[in-house]
Formats: structure tokens, sequence, C-alpha cells
């Protein structure tokens, strides 16, 4: 549903690009003018670092960067530079994610708007490059907002939303930007990158505004707080979180109104889902043979849809089970694993059956657990889940809850 | 947005106090903390930040100085102050500077040279953190200080043994028992020798004790003044986890001088200078012996007459034995041996 509102005011000042989409995240950094990055290796995600580093070099970018001794320096350096008032960006991958950890869990606690970037990797051991998503979803409870693309051009857009979400004084939240390992981060599309003066009439200066830590300002950011105060800033967390919902909706709108581009409903891309018996559901680049399969399906007229969520957190429950109202079975495709979950199923088929516990319509819903690894989510794959999920539209219960796809016996 | 051409990045010159009766009035930690009688790491921060001035912002990991100074609704900080993560002190002071710069470069911040501290304990900087210290003293273009204020033990948390806690000390991980009497038996981390002789391009390491305050507070001026990213390290006796009399702090820490085991010296730009007490025992004054010393503090009660001579044996080597005496380890005897 990338329908524009309006005719395109911006395609003059637009340009192509053929970029992959840690490529195209760079371009978005430069637009949106960061003032201190910090890289360290770890693929797949250091693309986008490599990038940056070559905009400094080259003088289209002016920013300082870091090359941190390890993740859990390199997230505790942009807080902190954050916290003085500067844009900051930072990012990693699988296991590097993890060595981070402590500061993924202070950055939204302390208010701190960082747009960061994971490029899914599976996590050790045993050691694997490919793409699964449980290194972003460590983070799913802790305040950060968190979103998954599936293009180049979904990559340079979504990281100039991030910031316009994260830096609004409403939110003050860090956003994590998911691009599925190989399939995205190294992948080359067309993508239209904007022109600066285009990208300032969208994105305004991030200001720190009473939380700026200075000699101005003298604050104490931070103190010991114990049982008298936390649950009180926990909650305050929460609220923020809960404001993201309006925020992103602001946000998207907008983009639309400037670039003249853009999704109308920011949390998830449906596709081919009016009249569709079984809708699908997945995050990230699984969509491509998705949206493959379900069109020779539709050949053999089975009236099959996909629902690409966009956005994990804040998660959209209200806009999803309006979406899956009309739908006879629900199909849930996770790229990641969540061992001991109820139904054994992966994280996102747990949220949604979570989100739909309320609905009045609940149609049976099957979990998948498919592509781990960086394994290629093949057509028949997809032909097997939507036959599945048939079998059980016409039971009108699930006989078993969950499957692993695509897995050698 | 391009580069803006007033940017420079000089650093505040703060000339050393000539004296204790130079040393200005203002405080920027005051009242508001909770820190035990007698603690010495609380007159290290506020000495500390009494160097720097007011234009100052000062990060402190988790540790003592975290906890029993900045319990909320009270601060003692009149300057900013902000948490940072136990490992992180490096990476706050790293961060912070490299925000300031990057914005008075870019010309989105008026520009002027603001002081930046990050201190840790010795659990967090010679322990967990030594790694994002090490990392930040060779950024030589952003201007911060790095100080480890040393109790030797984890002190916030119970008194537990840290990378810093001298031999033999009875801490609540290492409790002299009926069979092991000696559970600690790793000697203590030479952390600003190695911090010193590891990273070329650091224009300032020293080591201090606030028994000599005017001292101590020169240093951290020369450091600011200096800058690039710097490291101090202070001896800070602490009665809770060395039990004793909270009277005795400038005390121990002159005996912890004077006996050789906390050697006062500073590195600049690779000159090493020995000074004050320790300076004289370079040039031949006797050493205290450490019995003293350690028989002041509870936590050696249990040394018997061996562990008393074990540890003078040490301390004599690393005044006899060592290439750079009380700063590098290595033996002037390798040869030798060899």
């Amino acid at each position: 549903m990338t329908v524009a509102t309006q005719a395109a005011p911006a395609a003059a000042q637009e340009q192509e690009m053929l970029i992959s989409g840690s490529e195209a995240i760079a371009e978005a950094l430069t637009l949106a003018d960061i003032d201190v990055v910090t890289a360290y290796p770890i693929r797949p995600y250091d693309t986008v670092m490599q990038a940056i580093a070559k905009k400094i070099a080259n003088g289209q970018l002016v920013a300082e960067y870091i090359v941190a001794e390890g993740e859990h320096s390199q997230f505790e350096i942009v807080k902190h530079a954050s916290t003085v008032g500067a844009r900051v960006f930072c990012g990693s991958s699988g296991v590097g994610w993890a060595y981070a950890m402590e500061c993924l869990v202070v950055t939204p606690a302390l208010r701190v708007p960082l747009v960061a970037m994971v490029g899914n990797r599976a996590l050790d051991d045993p050691g694997a490059f490919g793409v699964e998503h449980n290194d972003a979803l460590f983070v799913r409870d802790l305040g950060w907002l968190l979103c998954w693309i599936d293009s180049s051009q979904e990559a340079l857009d979504t990281t100039l939303i991030a910031y316009r979400v994260a830096e609004d004084r409403r939110i003050f939240l860090p956003i994590a930007i998911s691009a599925d390992g190989a399939f995205l981060t190294h992948s080359q599309a067309i993508t239209k990158v904007p022109s600066k003066s285009l990208v300032e009439k969208f994105l305004p200066p991030y200001n720190r505004g009473d939380l700026q830590l200075h000699p101005d300002n003298p604050i104490t950011v931070a103190p010991q707080v114990n049982e008298d105060w936390v649950i009180e800033i926990r909650r305050q967390n929460n609220a923020a979180t809960e404001r993201a919902y309006t925020v992103i909706e602001e946000a998207y709108a907008d983009f639309r109104r400037v670039f003249g581009r853009g999704p109308e409903n920011p949390w998830f891309e449906e596709y081919m889902t009016e009249d569709a018996e079984v809708i699908l559901m997945g995050m990230g680049t699984l969509s491509l043979p998705v949206k493959v399969a379900i069109r020779k399906m539709r050949e053999e007229g089975k009236k099959v849809g996909l629902i690409r969520l966009r956005w994990f957190r804040p998660f959209p429950y209200e806009q999803l089970a309006e979406a899956l109202r009309k739908a006879k079975a629900i199909g849930v495709i996770d790229r990641d694993y969540s061992f001991g979950s109820p139904f054994g199923s992966g994280v996102v088929a747990t949220e949604v059956r979570a989100a739909l516990y309320n609905a009045e319509h609940r149609p049976p819903l099957i979990g998948f657990i498919c592509g781990l690894g960086g394994r290629e989510v093949t057509l028949e794959d997809v032909y097997k889940t939507t036959e599945i999920c048939y079998s059980a539209a016409k039971a009108g219960k699930t006989e078993r809850a969950t499957y692993w796809l695509g897995v050698r016996e | 947005m391009a580069e803006t051409t007033t940017f420079s990045n000089a650093t505040q010159v703060l000339e050393p106090f000539k004296g204790v009766k130079k040393v200005t009035i203002e405080e920027y930690f005051s009242s508001g903390h909770r820190t035990c009688q007698g603690c010495e790491s609380a007159l290290v921060m506020k000495l500390m930040v009494k160097a720097a001035g007011p234009r100052t912002i000062v990060l402190g990991s988790t540790g003592c100085m975290y906890v029993a100074n900045t319990t909320y609704y009270s601060t003692p900080w009149v300057v900013p102050w902000m948490h940072t993560q136990l490992g992180s002190s490096g990476s706050a002071a790293l961060g912070t500077a490299a925000g300031l710069k990057a914005l008075m470069k870019k010309g989105k911040m008026k520009a002027e040279p603001i002081n930046v501290i990050a201190f840790c304990g010795d659990g967090g900087g010679a322990d967990m953190g030594l790694g994002a210290i090490s990392a930040t003293l060779t950024h030589k273009e952003y201007n911060s200080l790095i100080l480890l204020y040393d109790n030797e033990s984890y002190a916030n948390t119970d008194i537990q043994v840290s990378g810093s806690s001298p031999y033999g000390a009875h801490t609540t991980f290492s409790p002299p028992g009926k069979v092991k009497r000696i559970m600690h038996t790793r000697w203590k981390k030479n952390t600003a020798g190695m911090l010193a002789a590891g990273h070329p391009e650091c224009r300032y390491v020293a080591t201090v004790c606030a028994s000599y305050a005017v001292e101590m507070m020169n240093r951290v001026r020369k450091a600011l003044t200096l800058g690039g990213p710097t490291f101090i390290h202070s001896l800070d006796p602490c009665p809770k986890g060395w039990d004793y009399d909270p009277m005795l702090s400038h005390e121990l820490g002159e005996l912890a001088i004077e006996s050789g085991i906390f050697p006062l010296y500073e590195v600049e730009d690779g000159v090493l200078k020995y000074y004050g007490k320790t300076k004289a025992i370079v040039e031949g004054r006797p050493r205290k012996p450490v019995r003293e010393y350690l028989l002041k503090q509870g936590r050696f009660a249990h040394f018997t007459e061996e562990d008393l001579e074990y540890f003078q044996a040490k301390v004599d080597q690393m005044w006899d034995k060592w290439e750079i005496p009380g700063v590098v380890c290595f033996r002037k005897d390798v040869e030798a041996k060899a």
C-alpha cells in the first residue's frame, strides 16, 4: 500500500541511486547531518559504517567518527554524546548487539533518542552470518522502538522518520531499524535520494532542551532513586511508548506531505489482503518470496494475502485486529525462535496471538518458524504454509500451533 | 553542515594553586551526599571539581561515589553530573567530549573549552572498565580526564575484593578462615604504570593522594590543561573497607606513600617525575616499614609475621628490582638471569 496521497511535489528534488540497504541508511544519515557515530566491526551491519566512513573521508558529512574497542563502548559513547545535544548513530548485529546489552538497557531509560541499525544476524553458537531476528528482539521490553524494513528505499525513508520520531520531545526514546542481513544490507536497488533542503523541511534539528548536560544547565542525571521513584519513571517510559502511536502516524503523514511518497499505514504493509481468506504475516525481506508465491497461488484461485509488519514496538495490536478481521486463517512466519514459549511459537506469532485475544473474531492462527540462520524462505515453504492454513480454515481450528519449515529431518 | 573555522580544540588553562591559601573558595561538590564518616573518596570528588572549576561536566560510573553521592532528591553536584555504567568511565568521557566537539565544530553550540571528567572506582576502572579507559587514552583528539578513586575494594556492595585490593586483605569475598588464612593471593594491579606505559600519545598520567590536597588538585589542573585524554589514579583510604577509625584516613594515606606501597608520580609527555614523599624515597630517604601501615587496618588483622614479611619483600622488590622503581615492573635482573 505505497500509494501517495497527492501528486509528488518532490520528484524534481530527488535523484535515483543504485544502493544497498546499508548504503541507503548512510545516505539518510548524511542528509540528517548526524554529529557523532561509533563503529565496531561485525557482519553484516558493518557495511553501513563503511559507507559512513567514506562519506566523512570525502567531506560529504562532518561528524565525529569513533571506532570503539567493543560494542559496549560503542553504544555508551553515543549515549553520552546524545546527552550533550549531539545527533548520534550506532548499530550492530547478532552477538555484537548482545555484547552491548547493558547499554541498550540504559539508553531508553535515560530517554536518549539514539537511532541504531541492526543488521539482523543469527546469534552464536554455532556461527552463522545469516539473518535471524532474535538479536533486535532482545530489547523489545525495554522502551526501544523497533521496526523492520524490506527495501533500500524503506531503509532511507525510515531512517529519516526514525530521527523525527525519536527526537520528538513527547518520545525521546531510541529506535532500532532492523535490516535482514545480506538480503537487505548487501543487496542493491534503485533508491530515491532526496535533496538536503527537502529533508530539512521534514526533520527539525535535535533539541535536548532542559535535559541537555552542559555547564549552563547544571542538572544531575540518573541519580539513585530506589523504590521511591523507579515505578513512576517506568510508567513515564511506558507513556512515551504509548504516545509513539500518535507521533509515528504524524511523522508518516508529514513524510508523505513533504516527499510525496511513503505508506499511508505506517504499521504494516498489506498485500492482496482485501479479499484474502488466508493471511500470511512476517517481518523483513521474506515478503519477497511470499509475494511471488501469493501471485502464483492467486492464479490457482487461492485467496491469499500478506501483512508485512513494519513496526514491532510499539506493536500495532488494534490496527492488526482490524486488518485480520475477515481472515479465515492466519499464518505467521517467524524468522526467530522463542524456546519454551506458549505453543512453542516464534515471537511474532506469540504477539499476534496475544493481540487477538480480546478481538471478536479470532481465526485459527498457526506459527511457522522458517529461514533461520539466513536459510532461504522458498516458494515451497510458502505453499506449504498456505496449505496448512487452509486446512485450519476448513476445520475452524488448528491441529498444531507451530510448524518448523524447511528443516532437514 | 560544514566545519566552522572558529573552533579550536583548546583546553582551559588552569594554573597550579600556589599553596593552600590560594585555592579558590567556591565549592562545586557540596552538601547533599551521604558518604561514610572519614570517606576519603568524597574528599577526592570535592577537590577534583574544585580544581576543575565551574565550566566542567562530571560523569560518574557506578560505585560508592555514585550511590552515596546522588540519592534522589538530593545531589552534591553544583556542576552538571551524569551517571554512567560501571565499566563505562572511558566511554562516558569520550562520548561527552566527542558530542561537545562535534556541536562546537559544526557551529551548533557556542565554542568554549569545557572540562570533561569521568570518575570510576577501582572495580569500575582497574577491573571492568579497563578496556574502555585504554581505548579512550588512544583518542588524542578528545579532551577528557579519567579519575580512578581507588579504595581498594568494591566498597559500595559490601566490600568485595577487586583487582586493586592489596594482597591478603580481608574482604567479604576473601575472608580469612580456619584452613585458608589468605584467600586473596593476588598482588595489586599496577594500573597507572600500565596505562602510562601502554599509551604513548596520552599526555598525562599521575598518581595522587588526597592526604596531600594541594598537590592532588594541581595534578587535576595540569591534566585538564594539557588536554587530550588523561588519567589520574588516586589512593583513597576507606574506613569501612579497610576497617580503621575514620579519624585516621589522612594518616593512612601518608603511610601508604611513606612506606612506598603507593608511589606518587606523574608522567607528562613521556617524562616521569616522582613528587612529594615519593621523590624523597627515590633520592634515598628510607621507606617506613609496611608493618605500621598494615597493622592499623582491620583488614590485615589476620596477618602473621610471615605475611608481613612477604608483603614487605614484595614492596622492597618494587623499589630494588623494578626497572623504573614503583612504576614499571620489568625486572632489572632479567639479563643477569638469562
